[in-house]
């Protein structure tokens, strides 16, 4: 069987760097963009001041379903942000070369979405003007507080892992964006810490983010763990689970990996990118995509067929749910729509081209979303004992429209963020990129100093 | 008798000198001063005269002269989060809901919600109608929070707003609850609730201080639960739900005087005793949360289970 190869051509350094500068000179559709993502945040701010002032009933949430959109939407969030870990660290400490062009861009998604998670534990708050009292009063007793450690360090190493290998890109930056608004060259002159292409400098970046990606790893497992035990830490039906912790992350793994197939294909249409997130690249995901959702559907059946089998009293009624009643059409929508099918297609070579891969990554994200979903709804609907003497509206739950506004600002949020920073810095590394090419340090020191630039006509 | 007498002593003093503070006047007052004289000069700084709002049993606001209050020893805001955190001492309260008596009176649900400032659909303590297996009869079932011995709730709390008292008693504490409503998802019995929005008749409680132990004023954003009438348990009185009832439904007492005092009838027998010979049960016993409510089974009910004219459980088991 062919392979599908990386190399066809190789790119001079002066093509990289052109490459990979002209989209955050050519800013050609970016304001529609930014007003898409401005006006859906913009909602979102007013229902968001529109909950402060009448409080959580706006919210379609009530006593028995008392978690919601919300906190489905913060596991969402927590578990695409954990691909940052795998792709940068994981693979790139056992020496995978083929992630190189993708792994910024995994860490832009991390950051990203990590920083709303944080703000959507926020806006599901009942008293978001006490969150002092967490430091004031805080109880280290409760999964709440370790979720909070481990989000602030993760948000922290994960800015240095995106800072760190930004920093050799700098010099190319001062160089090529020199026609550019002065706050821009102030911060790639801060960004670059002095760095000037020295050897030992090289050296020096490579051994901190070699540490960084180690520290990265626990941190990471904690963070998606920990989330995970907001819920394995109640005895409640559905949640009372101790394979929560590893389900929860290797189904954080599916939801990132598939984020970054979608990243992936954006950049490489929008920002022409295409000679470097190949084909190649777009086939090696959609291995590696199979491998994790093999590794996630594993722990499904787990996680269903042990009780579905025993059909304990009070177990039986939240299975049934899930498997026939009320949201089966979710719940087969994540295991076949979001797991099995996807397996089989992207087995297939033919699938793990661009097009189809966006199309079954697309799948696979609606199936991580709507998983969340039915990870916290039917458990608080089926509570030990009977929701009785009730409003009828304490026995159902469909999010109300300020709680979809406000999750959109927060999926438009993490969008920003990602744009904001494609926008700012190369979305590949271009040292990285050049060192792979076989182009050496001194080569670049040298066209640092005077290498010819020549937009748009060498490209093409 | 004399030792008992001068520790008493101590405990008057100890609540007055705490006002003395206040007032600035303190003057280098020895640690060891005791006796009655001290106590009733330090008396005579607060009579003042001065009238402040309170919460009367039955939940209504009055107007108080300030000495009164002292005698309890609960004044500011301050001194009920003290004591209403720390509980009453030697004491472990307990209920024991007699299941054969409940015809659905729903008397204690309207004297706790009335007393704990709840809108119709907010229970602190909710009659639930069960249903065991289909071939016996439906029964009611009063179901107020269990104050397990190893509650769910309280170890989630990331603020320390939800505790358990070293009477057994677990309270909640919304002058510092945050509202993540984590202690309402880890509850097994669904005994939490929240104020979703601003609680009942606002602005009638607006200047009220809040008190512990009565869970009131309630606070919008902010979760609320039973709390065994905490501030009735101070004065020796019975909870709201137990006085209210008129079929003997409640048995409300202290473990470790082994005694338990019916809610209607005002008989007090041996707790330990009830629980043995009437076969005493706890729920869900199986998730090991150790609660301090009992039931006595639903046995020799000479009254039909009768529910909005149907007396099985056919069309009613979810509706309002």
């Amino acid at each position: 069987m062919p392979e599908i190869k990386n190399k066809d051509t190789k790119k001079s350094l002066s093509t990289i760097v052109t490459d990979l500068t002209r989209p955050l000179k050519n800013h050609y559709g970016l304001t529609p963009w930014m007003f898409f993502l401005l006006s859906v945040m913009g909602v979102g701010i007013a229902s968001y001041i529109y909950q402060l002032q009448n409080g959580l009933a706006v919210t379609s949430m009530r006593d028995y379903v008392s978690w919601g959109l919300y906190i489905s939407s913060f596991i969402f969030f927590i578990a695409t942000a954990l691909v940052g870990m795998l792709i940068s660290a994981v693979l790139g400490l056992i020496g995978i070369k083929w992630i190189t062009p993708i792994a910024r861009i995994a860490e832009m998604i991390a950051l990203g979405f990590v920083m709303w998670a944080g703000l959507i534990i926020i806006f599901d708050m009942g008293r978001p003007d006490r969150i002092l009292n967490i430091f004031l009063h805080g109880r280290l007793q409760s999964p709440i507080v370790w979720d909070l450690t481990v989000v602030t360090t993760y948000v922290a190493i994960s800015m240095l892992l995106y800072l760190l290998p930004l920093i050799p890109d700098m010099p190319f930056l001062k160089r090529v964006m020199s026609d550019q608004p002065k706050w821009k060259q102030t911060i790639y002159k801060l960004l670059s810490f002095g760095f000037v292409g020295r050897p030992e400098q090289y050296k020096l970046i490579k051994k901190l983010t070699r540490i960084l990606a180690i520290l990265i790893i626990p941190v990471a497992l904690a963070i998606h763990t920990v989330t995970s035990w907001l819920f394995a830490m109640t005895p409640r039906i559905g949640w009372d689970s101790t394979i929560f912790g590893p389900y929860y992350v290797t189904g954080a793994f599916v939801a990132g990996g598939a984020a970054v197939v979608i990243a992936m294909f954006a950049f490489s249409v929008d920002f022409r990118l295409k000679k470097y997130i190949t084909e190649y690249h777009f086939d090696k995901m959609g291995k590696l995509l199979v491998l994790l959702m093999l590794v996630y559907l594993y722990f499904n059946i787990n996680e269903f067929m042990v009780p579905g089998y025993k059909m304990k009293a009070g177990e039986d009624h939240h299975i049934l749910t899930l498997f026939t009643g009320a949201y089966a059409k979710m719940f087969w929508w994540v295991q076949l729509g979001g797991l099995i099918i996807p397996i089989i297609l992207l087995l297939f070579k033919r699938m793990r081209k661009p097009i189809p891969s966006l199309i079954i990554a697309i799948a696979i994200i609606i199936g991580a979303f709507f998983k969340r979903f039915i990870i916290t709804i039917p458990t608080l609907m089926h509570p030990h004992l009977p929701i009785q003497n009730v409003p009828a509206e304490f026995h159902t739950y469909w999010p109300s429209g300020v709680e979809w506004a406000v999750t959109m600002m927060a999926v438009s949020g993490a969008i920003l963020i990602i744009t904001i920073l494609a926008k700012l810095f190369p979305v590949m590394p271009i040292w990285e990129i050049a060192h792979e090419e076989g182009i050496s340090n001194e080569e670049i020191n040298e066209f640092i100093e005077n290498g010819d630039i020549n937009d748009e006509e060498k490209t093409s | 008798m004399n030792e008992k007498n001068e520790n008493q002593k101590k405990k008057e003093f100890k609540i007055s000198r705490r006002d003395f503070l206040k007032k600035g006047l303190m003057a280098g007052v020895g640690v060891a001063l005791t006796g009655s004289g001290i106590v009733s000069a330090f008396d005579a700084f607060a009579q003042g005269g001065e009238k402040i709002k309170v919460l009367g049993p039955d939940g209504n606001v009055m107007s108080v002269d300030k000495s009164h209050l002292k005698e309890i020893g609960l004044k500011t805001e301050e001194e009920m989060q003290e004591s209403g955190r720390e509980g009453i001492d030697g004491k472990r309260f307990v209920m024991v809901i007699d299941l054969s008596k409940c015809r659905n009176a729903r008397k204690c649900m309207s004297a706790c919600q009335h007393a704990h400032q709840l809108k119709p659909e907010q229970h602190h303590i909710n009659v639930l109608r069960m249903d065991r297996a289909g071939d016996t009869s439906p029964f009611f079932m009063p179901k107020p929070c269990q104050h397990c011995e190893n509650p769910s709730c309280t170890k989630v709390c990331p603020v320390d707003a939800t505790f358990k008292r070293k009477d057994g008693i677990v309270l909640i504490d919304n002058e510092r609850c945050i509202g993540c409503r984590f202690c309402i998802a880890a509850c097994p019995y669904s005994a939490r609730i929240f104020n979703w929005a601003d609680p009942k008749d606002k602005e009638k409680y607006e200047d009220v201080e809040y008190n512990i132990e009565l869970n009131v004023p309630q606070k919008k954003g902010t979760v609320s639960k039973c709390v065994f009438s905490a501030n009735r348990l101070r004065e020796g009185k019975l909870p709201y739900c137990a006085s209210a009832c008129p079929n003997g439904v409640y048995w409300f007492g202290d473990a470790n005087e082994d005694a338990v005092t019916n809610g209607t009838t005002k008989e007090t027998v041996s707790f330990s005793n009830l629980l043995k010979n009437n076969a005493a049960y706890t729920l869900l016993p199986e998730l090991g949360t150790k609660p301090s409510v009992y039931y006595l089974p639903e046995k020799d009910r000479l009254f039909p289970f009768e529910y909005k004219g149907q007396s099985d459980m056919e069309d009613n088991s979810h509706s309002v």
